[in-house]
């Protein structure tokens, strides 16, 4: 291997490691920008003494004796001048008495835990959402900031600033780098729910053509899916909600390549070509579906789940189980009320029950503020009155949608669509 | 990038002669590699296959088909289990791939092959 190939197997090996190194130095030295730079302190010593030695056999322990050696010698030098500092000091000194392994054991005893602990302290709820993504696609993912202001279209200055200030309300805050237990876990959990959909939306909302550090995120949001799953028991209805956005991930993330036409435009789902649907990840998302379902959960990540099941079990549009569909928006509409919710549901149960009782439902809305201008209203309106056999009210109404939309294709479907009422 | 990762095949996995402490060894090693992978969120799936005597090739030829009964001779170029892995570039499957624990008793070989995606397709 050339010094470069061996510089970037290593900086592969520290990636894998990075996470779980950094979690177990938060809790350990109580602050995430600290923890962060003795990772990167290790990393540094990793490249010097690895080329010579080879990878060790257990590389995480090896990073983090060398991080601890590193924080040893800060506290040493006085660098950290924070309250604490000769307890840490004393408890690291303890544990540098043993083996390499001893220290391991005495110290990084459950890094599954650990790395449970940043992911809540990353996604407290004293951040907003937003600063709560940038923070854990940093520390969690591993981004560098230039990415995740890629990701977010922001600048490199903001998101940087933006973790700074994340840094210093999680340490004055002081919620401490512990896994919640109990009703304060139930109570936290949602907003790391939160935010690692909001990953995947980033991710799911670009389309291709753009910078690929976008569509990445939503594999980037599935892995923290993956990985918050995998540390979350099986046991507690409240955690069906983790299983539930993990299958909704999956499943919708099983359309990407198929969501896509030649052009770049978006096709909408009943015209995509099911076969370029990932059968692997669809099962992936139904076998957590499963999971969630087997612990009664009824949350709106896992109804939303159960929604995109739907579609996912259906071999073509027509084959689709719009009665269930539409029972599953009645319930989401109970635990997760929205405007866009209720459009859905009359789709649903015009799909489902005919044009009429699409059309009684969308009556009930029409009025709602958040739909005013929204063109999808009078689209879905104009479907059903086309399907009822009233064409001059229908006409009106796509007519109105294509007014409304801002998507060139969009209004000249609604237009042809408008067109064919005669 | 999704990648599938090949064992390859040896002599002993083809004639199903593993030693049996070793078997044992390495199925405990390898169930705690497949608990890292999937706890790193990488893991999408992951199989073993039987050996190649129970396998079957169909050979093309223009309209001709015909069917070819196992076991197949060219042992080193046989694939006895694969995983699929979600990663971020071929660096970390090969890093992944480094601490996995030797499959098959004697000398081997893993193979990791990244899947076309949508912008290589014409």
């Amino acid at each position: 291997m050339t010094a470069g190939e061996t510089h970037r197997a290593i900086e592969a090996v520290f990636r894998i490691e990075r996470a779980r190194l950094i979690a177990g130095l938060a809790r350990l030295v109580r602050n995430i920008d600290l923890a962060e730079e003795l990772a990167q302190d290790a990393l540094v010593i990793a490249l010097s003494v690895w080329p010579r030695t080879g990878v060790p056999a257990n590389p995480g322990a090896w990073l983090m004796t060398a991080a601890k050696r590193r924080a040893i010698d800060a506290i040493r030098r006085g660098k950290m001048r924070e309250r604490k500092h000769g307890e840490i000091a004393r408890e690291l000194e303890g544990a540098f008495d043993g083996a390499a392994e001893a220290v391991e054991l005495a110290v990084h005893d459950d890094p599954g835990d650990e790395l449970l602990g940043l992911i809540f302290t990353a996604c407290h709820p004293v951040l907003s959402a937003d600063t709560r993504a940038a923070l854990t696609l940093r520390v969690v993912g591993g981004l560098t900031t230039d990415e995740i202001a890629r990701a977010f279209l922001s600048s490199e200055a903001t998101i940087a600033q933006r973790i700074v200030r994340a840094k210093k309300t999680i340490a004055k805050a002081g919620p401490g780098f512990e896994t919640p237990r109990g009703a304060e876990r139930a109570a936290r959990l949602p907003s790391v729910l939160e935010v690692i959909y909001l990953i995947f939306n980033e991710g799911y909302a670009a389309t291709a053509g753009d910078d690929p550090v976008r569509p990445s995120l939503c594999l980037e949001a599935q892995r923290l899916g993956r990985v918050l799953a995998g540390l979350t028991p099986e046991d507690a209805p409240e955690n069906a909600e983790v299983f539930g956005l993990l299958a909704l991930m999956e499943i919708q993330a099983s359309r990407l390549a198929a969501r896509i036409g030649p052009d770049g435009d978006l096709i909408p789902l009943p015209e995509q070509n099911r076969v370029r649907w990932d059968q692997l990840l669809i099962r992936r998302g139904l076998d957590a579906l499963a999971r969630a379902e087997a612990l009664g959960g009824d949350g709106p990540y896992v109804l939303q789940a159960a929604l995109a099941a739907c579609h996912a079990r259906a071999r073509s549009a027509a084959d689709t189980d719009w009665p269930s569909i539409a029972a599953l928006y009645d319930r989401l509409r109970a635990v997760a009320p929205s405007p866009v919710v209720d459009l859905n549901r009359a789709i649903a149960h015009s799909m489902a029950f005919g044009p009429e009782a699409g059309l009684r439902l969308v009556d009930e809305i029409a009025d709602a503020a958040a739909l005013r201008s929204y063109a999808p209203l009078p689209a879905a309106r104009g479907d059903f009155l086309f399907r009822a056999g009233r064409l001059a009210e229908a006409r009106s109404e796509f007519e109105a949608a294509a007014k409304l939309t801002r998507n060139a294709r969009e209004a000249a479907f609604l237009l042809a669509r408008a067109g064919a009422c005669d | 990038m999704r990648v599938i990762v090949f064992v390859k095949a040896t002599e002993d996995s083809e004639q199903g002669t593993m030693p049996a402490g070793w078997a044992s060894e390495m199925m405990a090693a390898m169930g705690r590699f497949n608990d890292e992978l999937r706890d790193a969120g990488i893991l999408l799936m992951a199989d073993g296959l039987k050996p190649t005597s129970q396998a079957k090739r169909v050979a093309f030829d223009g309209p001709g088909r015909t069917v070819i009964d196992g076991p197949f001779a060219e042992t080193r170029e046989l694939v006895a289990g694969f995983w699929l892995w979600d990663v971020k570039d071929m660096d970390e499957a090969v890093a992944w791939v480094r601490r996995c624990p030797n499959p098959m008793p004697g000398p081997s070989e893993i193979e990791i092959r990244p899947f076309n995606e949508a912008a290589d397709l014409p």
